[in-house]
């Protein structure tokens, strides 16, 4: 069935969906996969990876970019890497420093949410 | 149609420098990015900021801009007069907003469509078919965050989701289309994990396959119940006695009630592990329960007698011993 008919379908007919795959340690993306998914060339991934941004799961050898395997939440970094340099025109370098400061605020809030502030 | 003040929003005076309007921008944008900012409101924010920005760095927009007058109030009803950009030609050059086609109605009416259009085109959700018949291309992949409860990552779940899908139309009119799908939520998902649905997202180019749909997994916050990765939290509240002789006592978790055992001696902050109970999977998380003193107010004059009796049976107790005060 093609998309444009399943658009039109109200939802309490739609058949559930059964391909769904939960990207984690089994199915981690691929270098190509990863691009794809967020719309960038593989340079630009390879240079995040250069620049300690991302770090792939699987990384047998130093440079072997076809058997790096990345998780969502690599993923997530990437996407959140491009917002910040294209909305504030921060290079790489800091935008690293950004991530690197937002996951330790993440982190203490976490914590800060875990303690309820005792 | 609202008027925009795009001064105000900005916050700069109607006379700013063209460097004052950058340094404005970049200082509100690096307050309200929705990456950084933990403010409800930052995204629309952003966006509004982004739109301001967009015309009044451009001294061109500006101008045109300027040449509405003084007269109009932010949230103003707004219809531009007939003539308002005669004379004007805007190069559509040095065009980098952010997500044009989230710009307002306003933005539309000044600066035409062309601009909304063309962004939208260039965030590869449509496609006019570039190459035609020959051109073959994978379709994008789309991406998108759905807020789930945490009882379907214990349970797993079908979830209804509506995506909002823009589209430009032989007018270069850009619109939302709801794009309404079933979605399996899998029994052991995490937050900030990516779910893919296979095929879901753009069609391809020509004979080529269509993309897939990122789904990024948040979990609502829970009225009880906390997450830390593949762990669950409750605070758990104890009465003294409980917590100084020990209780066999029942606590809600999300798999339904357990009866827990509180050892004597224990604490606020006491953590009790139930192991495997967090979320489910291979290798499941822990349930902790997090148990916190409650004392009884003292309300009637039996009560102030009995917390009476416990001050001189606790007499050489000082609870600030830590602290450097003396009992």
């Amino acid at each position: 069935m093609s998309d444009e008919n399943e658009y039109q379908k109200e939802a309490s007919s739609l058949q559930p969906e059964q391909t769904v795959t939960i990207i984690d340690e089994q199915n981690a993306l691929t270098l190509t996969e990863i691009s794809h998914a967020c719309a960038v060339q593989t340079g630009y991934i390879i240079e995040l990876v250069d620049e300690g941004l991302i770090t792939p799961e699987i990384a047998t050898e130093e440079h072997e970019p076809h058997r790096w395997r990345f998780s969502g939440a690599q993923m997530r970094r990437v996407r959140t890497a491009l917002r910040l340099q294209s909305d504030l025109g921060i290079n790489l370098a800091g935008v690293a420093l950004a991530l690197q400061l937002l996951d330790e605020i993440e982190n203490l809030q976490m914590r800060l949410n875990v303690q309820n502030n005792w | 149609m609202e008027f925009k003040d795009y001064y105000k929003i900005m916050g700069v005076p109607r006379d700013a420098s063209q460097d004052d309007i950058k340094r404005a921008y970049r200082k509100l944008a690096r307050k309200y990015h929705p990456d950084v900012s933990k403010d409800p409101q930052a995204e629309v924010r952003f966006k509004e900021l982004g739109e301001a920005y967009e015309v009044l760095k451009d001294p061109e927009k500006r101008v045109a801009y300027d040449r509405l007058g003084t007269n109009w109030k932010a949230d103003q009803e707004f219809r531009p007069p007939p003539d308002w950009n005669a004379g004007f030609e805007f190069s559509q050059q040095g065009f980098t907003g952010a997500d044009a086609a989230q710009f307002s109605e306003f933005f539309e009416s000044l600066f035409g469509r062309s601009f909304r259009a063309e962004q939208a085109r260039r965030g590869g959700e449509t496609r006019g078919g570039p190459g035609g018949a020959f051109f073959h291309a994978p379709g994008e992949d789309r991406y998108a965050k759905i807020m789930i409860e945490l009882e379907d990552s214990y349970h797993g779940a079908t979830r209804t989701i509506s995506l909002q899908v823009p589209e430009v139309d032989a007018e270069g009119h850009v619109s939302t289309r709801e794009h309404k799908l079933n979605v399996v939520i899998p029994r052991g998902i995490r937050p900030r994990q990516y779910i893919r649905l296979a095929g879901k997202g753009a069609p391809g180019h020509g004979q080529g396959k269509a993309g897939d749909l990122y789904l990024e997994i948040e979990f609502r916050s829970h009225p009880i119940y906390r997450v830390d990765e593949h762990d669950v939290y409750l605070d758990l509240p104890v009465a003294p006695w409980e917590a100084a002789l020990g209780a066999t006592i029942t606590a809600p978790t999300p798999e339904g009630m357990v009866d827990l055992k509180i050892p004597a001696d224990s604490t606020t902050g006491r953590k009790l592990r139930l192991k495997g109970r967090g979320i489910p999977g291979k290798t499941p998380g822990d349930f902790y329960v997090v148990l916190r003193i409650v004392p009884p107010p003292a309300i009637d004059e039996s009560d102030k007698a009995f917390y009476r009796s416990m001050a001189e049976q606790f007499k050489s107790f000082n609870p600030r011993a830590k602290l450097g005060v003396q009992a």
